[in-house]
C-alpha cells in the first residue's frame, strides 16, 4: 500500500470541492461591519483540492490503518469489540443528530427520555443509584468521580483528607486524575496475583484517605477475591471507594460494583458498550454513584416529572460542569441501541468474553510466561520474559511481528508490574477460527524467535511503513506542515 | 446473540481445551460468592435490529430538529452545513473502529490525519502547534487554564464574564480541586470592561481567559486586552469560533499564548451537544506543558516519511501523577471530521462560509432592530451572533417562535441580567450560511408579533 502525500502537498490554487450559494440578503461591506484591526490580513493557508481528491486522499489514508472492521484487535484493556452498524444508523437519525443542545426541554423530550432510560439501565448493570453522562471519556469520568468524592468530604467539613490510594497496577489515568483533583497519590502494592495487598492497604488507610481507586478485574485480568474486605477497610477509615470500569466487560450480569461496596463508578461506553473508538475518541465516560452522592452530581441532571423530562440546574451542592453541554450524546445513543440489542443477555457478552480469553490463555501459556497461573476473566496477561532471555526477542518484537500477520498486537509493557507483558483481550465478538489464527501466529513467532531471531527483531516486514524512529520524532519535533519545510 | 459468533459446538471444544465443563467454572474461580449477582439483570427483553431502529425513531420523533425547524440557536453550537463527503469518510471502518494509534506501522492513516489536523489548526489560528484534540471547547479552556497555572506558577486567573457561562462553570470545576482562584472581569455593555481589566490584572495573575466573539456574539478589543495582559507577563488565552477565522484575524497574529475553540462548526452535526471537538493550539515554548496527544513526523527504517505519537513524556501513561493532564481518549474521529471539512471547503470556502454567516446575521440584526419594541443589546461589532433586547421574556418569545417552526435564541438575560437595561428579555441569535432570507424574514415577522 503506497504512502499518501499530505493534503497540503496535493493542493493547487483555484481548486474547489464545496461551494456555497450567493448571498440572498442585501450585503454590507465586511470592512464596515468589522474594524480593520480585527480583520484577517491574509487568509489561512488551507489546501485547495477537488472533492474527488479529498475523498481519495482519506480513503487511501484509511487503507493504511487497522481497525476492528479490518481484522482482530486484541488490545488488552481497550475492549476492541465489534461495533454494530445499526448503532451508527441510530446516532444519525435526524431527530437525534439534528437537535441543538440549547433547545428548550419540551422540544427534546425524546433525547431526555433516552438519557433517563439508559441511566436506569446502566444503574441496574452496575448496582448504582444515579448516573451522569456528562464526562466525554473515561479519564474525564474519573475526574468527575474524584471531584464528587472531594465535594462529599468538603460538605462534611472533613477537609484533612488529601490522599487518594492507587494500586501500582492501575492505569496511568488513575494517579493523573487524583493529581488533577488536587490529591496526593499514595500507591499501594499489588500481590503477585495482581490483587491488592490487604494488609498493606490496612497500613495505608487513615484520616487522610479520601478514596481508593480500584480496577476490578485488575489490569491482570483477575478478579480481586478480597474486594468486599477492601471496600470495608476504606469505608471504616472514612474514605470512599472508586471503581474504574475499564474492565466491566468481564462481569456484566455476574457481579456489580455497587454490590462490592463501591460508591462511585465510571464506565467506558466506548469499551463495554461497543461504541466505536474512532482512532482515539469520541468516547463517553458516564459516572454512576450511590444516592448519598446525588447532591454533588454535575449540572444539569435529567429528572422525570410526571410524564415530562426536565433538566434540573438547581443543585447548590453540585461539583459544577465537565462539558459545555450534556456530554457525548451521539455516543450515548449508540450505547442505548447496544443495550436494546441485548437486554438481560448482556450477561452472555461477559460469558463469551471470559471464554475467549481463557481459550487463548490455555493455548499460549505453553509458549509464553504466565504471571499468575489461574483462570482469567476477560483478558489474560502473558509475558515474553523467558523468550527474551533465551533468544533476545522482546515483547516489542513479538508485537511488531504480529503486524505482519494482519493482527493488531496486544497491549504491551502493561501492566507495569509484569516484565515484558503482553495483555490480550480478545472480546466476545471473535469466533474460534479467528482466535485459532491468532494462537497459531503467536506460536509461529515463538518458534521463529529461535530459528530466525533477526527476522522477528527487524519486523514488521509487510506493513506500509517499517519501524519508525520515535527518538528522532521526540528530539526534533515536526508537529505540523510548513510550506517551506524540506 | 447477534454479535457473538461462537457456535455451541465451538464453545464445547473451547471449554474442553481450557479444561473446564462450563463457563460457570471460570467465573466461580474468580468471583467470590458474596459479591455474585444471583438473579438476571432487570432489563427489557432484547430487540432485533428492525425493532431497535423503529424504537429509536419513535423516541427521535419526540424531538424538534433543525431539518424541520429553522434554527437560530447558537451559544457554542451552530447549524453550519456539513458536506456529504465528511460523513462518507467518517464511516470508513478503518478510521471508525481503530483505537488510539499505539502501533504506528498499522496506524499511518489516523496518524497522518492527526498531523494534517494539527497543521490545519496552526494555519487557522496562527499558532505554532496544536494537539490532537480535547473533548470540547469548554474542557479545552479548562486545560488551558491549567497550562497557564503550571507555566506561570501563579494560582490566580482572570476570566472574562463574557466567556460562555458553561465554559466558565467547567473551568471552575476543573480548577476547584487544585485550589486556583478565578476572578471575573465584568462587562461594559456587551464586551469586556477594559478599565476593570486594567485594575484587576497584576503581576500575581497568571493570565486572562477571553472569548471572541464572546457569548453574546460581540468581538472583544483583543489588541488592547493583549497589551494589558502581557504588560504583567500574564498569559493570554483566547477562545474563538473557528468559522470566524475565515474573516477575523487569527489570534496568533495578535499575541495569544493559547488558543482554544469549539470545533463543532467544522463539519460536525449538532447531535444535542456532543460529540464535539476541543481545539487547543499554543506557542512552541509551551510545548512541554501541553496536554493531550500530539502526532509528529519522523522516518522509518526504510527511509520513508511516517508519523508517530510523540512528546509522550507529558502524558499520563508515562508520567502518571506528574502528567500535564489525565486525558487519554480524546475526540480523534471528530478531529478527522474537521480535517475533511477544511480540506473540502478550502481557503476560499472558509471565507465564503464566514462571509455568508456574517451577511445573514447582519441582515437579521438590522431587520429585528427596526421592529418596534426591539433593539440591539450593544453597538459593538459582531460576526454571526448578536443579542437583542425583547419586549417579552426570552422563554415566552421562544415559545411563540416554536409555533412558527423556529428555534429561537439563547436566553441571554438569564445569564447576563446586567445587559437587560429595562427590557423584559434578551435573546442571542445565531445566523449561519444555512439560513435563507425567507427563514430570516419569517423570524422577523414572528418577532414583530411580540410586543
Amino acid at each position: 500500500m503506497a504512502l499518501v502525500p499530505l493534503l497540503f502537498e496535493q493542493s493547487s490554487p483555484g481548486k474547489r470541492a464545496v461551494t456555497f450559494p450567493a448571498p440572498d440578503v442585501p450585503t454590507v461591506e465586511v470592512s464596515e461591519a468589522i474594524p480593520a484591526d480585527l480583520l484577517r490580513q491574509s487568509p489561512a493557508a488551507l489546501p485547495e483540492l477537488s472533492e474527488v481528491e479529498v475523498v481519495r486522499h482519506f480513503t487511501q489514508l484509511s487503507r493504511l490503518n487497522h481497525g476492528v472492521d479490518v481484522d482482530f484487535y486484541p488490545l488488552g484493556s481497550c475492549t476492541m469489540k465489534y461495533n454494530p452498524k445499526v448503532n451508527e444508523e441510530a446516532a444519525r437519525i435526524p431527530g437525534f443528530a439534528l437537535t441543538h443542545p440549547m433547545q428548550p426541554a419540551e422540544t427534546v423530550q425524546g433525547n431526555l427520555r433516552l438519557l433517563h432510560t439508559l441511566e436506569r439501565w446502566l444503574c441496574e448493570v452496575t448496582g448504582m443509584d444515579r448516573m451522569t453522562f456528562q464526562p466525554a471519556a473515561g479519564a474525564q469520568g474519573e475526574l468527575t468521580g474524584i471531584l464528587l468524592v472531594r465535594a462529599y468530604h468538603e460538605s462534611r467539613g472533613d477537609t484533612e483528607r488529601n490522599e487518594v490510594i492507587v494500586p501500582d497496577s492501575a492505569h496511568g489515568t488513575n494517579p493523573a486524575t487524583a493529581a488533577m483533583a488536587g490529591y496526593r497519590v499514595v500507591p499501594v502494592k499489588s500481590l503477585p496475583d495482581g490483587s491488592i495487598d490487604v494488609e498493606a492497604l490496612r497500613q495505608t488507610v487513615g484520616p487522610k484517605t479520601a478514596a481508593l481507586m480500584m480496577t476490578n478485574p485488575s489490569t491482570l485480568g483477575l478478579f480481586d477475591p478480597h474486594v468486599k474486605e477492601i471496600t470495608e477497610i476504606v469505608h471504616a477509615a472514612g474514605g470512599l471507594c472508586y471503581y474504574d470500569g475499564a474492565n466491566l466487560n468481564a462481569i456484566m450480569g455476574y457481579a456489580r460494583p455497587g454490590d462490592m461496596g463501591f460508591d462511585v463508578v465510571h464506565l467506558n461506553l466506548h469499551k463495554t458498550f461497543s461504541t466505536p473508538h474512532g482512532g482515539g475518541g469520541p468516547g463517553s465516560g458516564p459516572v454512576g454513584i450511590k444516592s448519598f452522592l446525588a447532591p454533588f452530581l454535575p449540572v444539569p441532571v435529567v429528572e422525570q416529572q410526571g410524564d415530562q423530562f426536565v433538566l434540573d440546574w438547581d443543585r447548590p451542592q453540585s461539583i459544577g460542569k465537565l462539558h459545555a453541554f450534556w456530554g457525548n450524546f451521539g455516543v450515548v445513543v449508540r450505547a442505548f441501541a447496544y443495550v436494546l440489542a441485548h437486554g438481560p443477555a448482556l450477561k452472555e457478552v461477559s460469558e463469551y468474553a471470559v471464554l475467549n480469553a481463557n481459550y487463548v490463555l490455555a493455548h499460549l501459556k505453553k509458549y509464553y510466561d504466565v504471571y499468575v497461573d489461574r483462570y482469567c476473566m476477560h483478558e489474560c496477561v502473558l509475558a515474553a520474559r523467558t523468550l527474551k532471555q533465551e533468544t533476545g526477542v522482546k515483547t516489542l518484537d513479538v508485537a511488531k511481528r504480529l503486524l505482519d500477520e494482519g493482527v493488531h498486537p496486544p497491549t504491551i509493557y502493561f501492566p507495569l508490574i509484569v516484565e515484558e507483558a503482553l495483555m490480550i483481550e480478545p472480546t466476545e465478538t471473535e469466533d474460534k477460527a479467528t482466535l485459532d489464527r491468532f494462537i497459531d501466529a503467536m506460536i509461529r513467532i515463538h518458534d521463529e524467535a529461535r530459528s530466525n531471531p533477526e527476522h522477528v527483531k527487524s519486523a514488521p516486514h509487510k506493513t506500509p511503513v517499517g519501524r519508525l524512529d520515535e527518538a528522532l520524532a521526540a528530539r526534533r519535533p515536526n508537529l505540523r506542515y510548513r510550506a517551506n519545510q524540506g | 446473540m447477534r454479535y457473538i459468533p461462537i457456535t455451541q459446538a465451538d464453545k464445547a471444544a473451547m471449554l474442553r481445551d481450557i479444561g473446564v465443563g462450563s463457563t460457570e467454572e471460570l467465573f466461580a474461580a474468580n468471583i467470590p460468592a458474596e459479591v455474585r449477582l444471583n438473579r438476571p439483570l432487570d432489563l427489557p427483553p432484547a430487540l432485533t435490529e428492525m425493532e431497535i431502529l423503529s424504537h429509536l425513531r419513535e423516541l427521535a420523533a419526540q424531538n424538534a430538529n433543525t431539518a424541520e425547524y429553522a434554527c437560530f440557536l447558537g451559544g457554542g453550537a451552530y447549524d453550519h452545513y456539513v458536506p456529504a463527503a465528511v460523513d462518507a469518510v467518517l464511516r470508513r471502518g478503518e478510521f471508525l473502529t481503530a483505537y488510539t494509534p499505539y502501533q504506528p506501522e498499522i496506524s499511518q492513516g489516523v496518524l497522518q490525519a492527526i498531523y494534517e489536523y494539527q497543521s490545519l489548526m496552526c494555519e487557522l489560528t496562527g499558532m505554532d502547534l496544536s494537539n490532537a484534540s480535547m473533548y470540547d471547547g469548554a474542557s479545552a479552556m479548562a486545560e488551558a487554564a491549567g497550562m497557564v497555572v503550571n507555566q506561570t506558577g501563579r494560582s490566580k486567573l482572570l476570566v472574562a464574564r463574557s466567556v460562555h457561562p458553561h465554559y466558565r462553570r467547567v473551568v471552575e470545576t476543573y480548577m476547584h480541586g487544585v485550589g486556583v482562584e478565578l476572578i471575573d472581569v465584568p462587562l461594559d455593555g456587551v464586551t469586556l470592561d477594559l478599565n476593570r481589566l486594567e485594575a484587576l490584572m497584576t503581576d500575581e495573575i497568571g493570565g486572562l481567559l477571553l472569548q471572541t466573539p464572546n457569548f453574546l456574539g460581540y468581538l472583544e478589543q483583543v489588541r488592547q486586552i493583549e497589551a494589558i495582559v502581557h504588560r504583567h507577563n500574564g498569559l493570554f488565552v483566547v477562545a474563538v469560533d473557528p468559522i470566524s477565522l475565515g474573516l477575523l484575524e487569527a489570534p496568533g497574529h495578535y499575541g495569544a499564548d493559547i488558543v482554544v475553540a469549539e470545533g463543532q462548526g467544522l463539519g460536525v452535526p449538532l447531535s444535542y451537544g456532543g460529540p464535539y471537538l476541543g481545539i487547543l493550539a499554543t506557542r512552541e515554548r509551551f510545548a512541554r506543558k501541553m496536554p493531550g496527544r500530539i502526532a509528529g513526523a519522523t522516518v522509518d527504517n526504510r527511509g520513508q516519511r511516517g508519523f508517530v505519537l510523540t512528546m509522550q513524556a507529558r502524558e499520563q501513561h508515562i508520567r502518571r501523577e506528574k502528567a500535564t493532564s489525565n486525558i487519554c481518549t480524546n475526540q480523534a474521529l471528530i478531529a478527522l471530521a474537521a480535517t475533511v471539512y477544511l480540506a473540502l471547503v478550502g481557503k476560499e470556502g472558509l471565507r465564503e462560509v464566514a462571509n455568508l454567516s456574517l451577511q445573514k446575521a447582519h441582515y437579521a440584526a438590522q431587520q429585528i432592530a427596526a421592529l418596534p419594541g426591539w433593539r440591539l443589546a450593544g453597538e459593538a461589532p459582531f460576526f454571526k451572533e448578536f443579542t437583542v433586547l425583547a419586549p417579552a421574556p426570552a422563554a415566552e418569545v421562544n415559545r411563540r417562535l416554536l409555533g412558527h417552526r423556529i428555534l429561537g435564541g439563547v436566553d441571554a438575560g438569564a445569564a447576563y441580567p446586567e445587559i437587560l437595561d429595562g427590557a423584559a428579555g434578551a435573546l442571542t441569535l445565531a445566523v449561519t450560511e444555512k439560513r435563507t432570507r425567507a427563514e430570516i424574514d419569517r423570524l422577523v415577522a414572528a418577532l414583530g408579533e411580540v410586543k
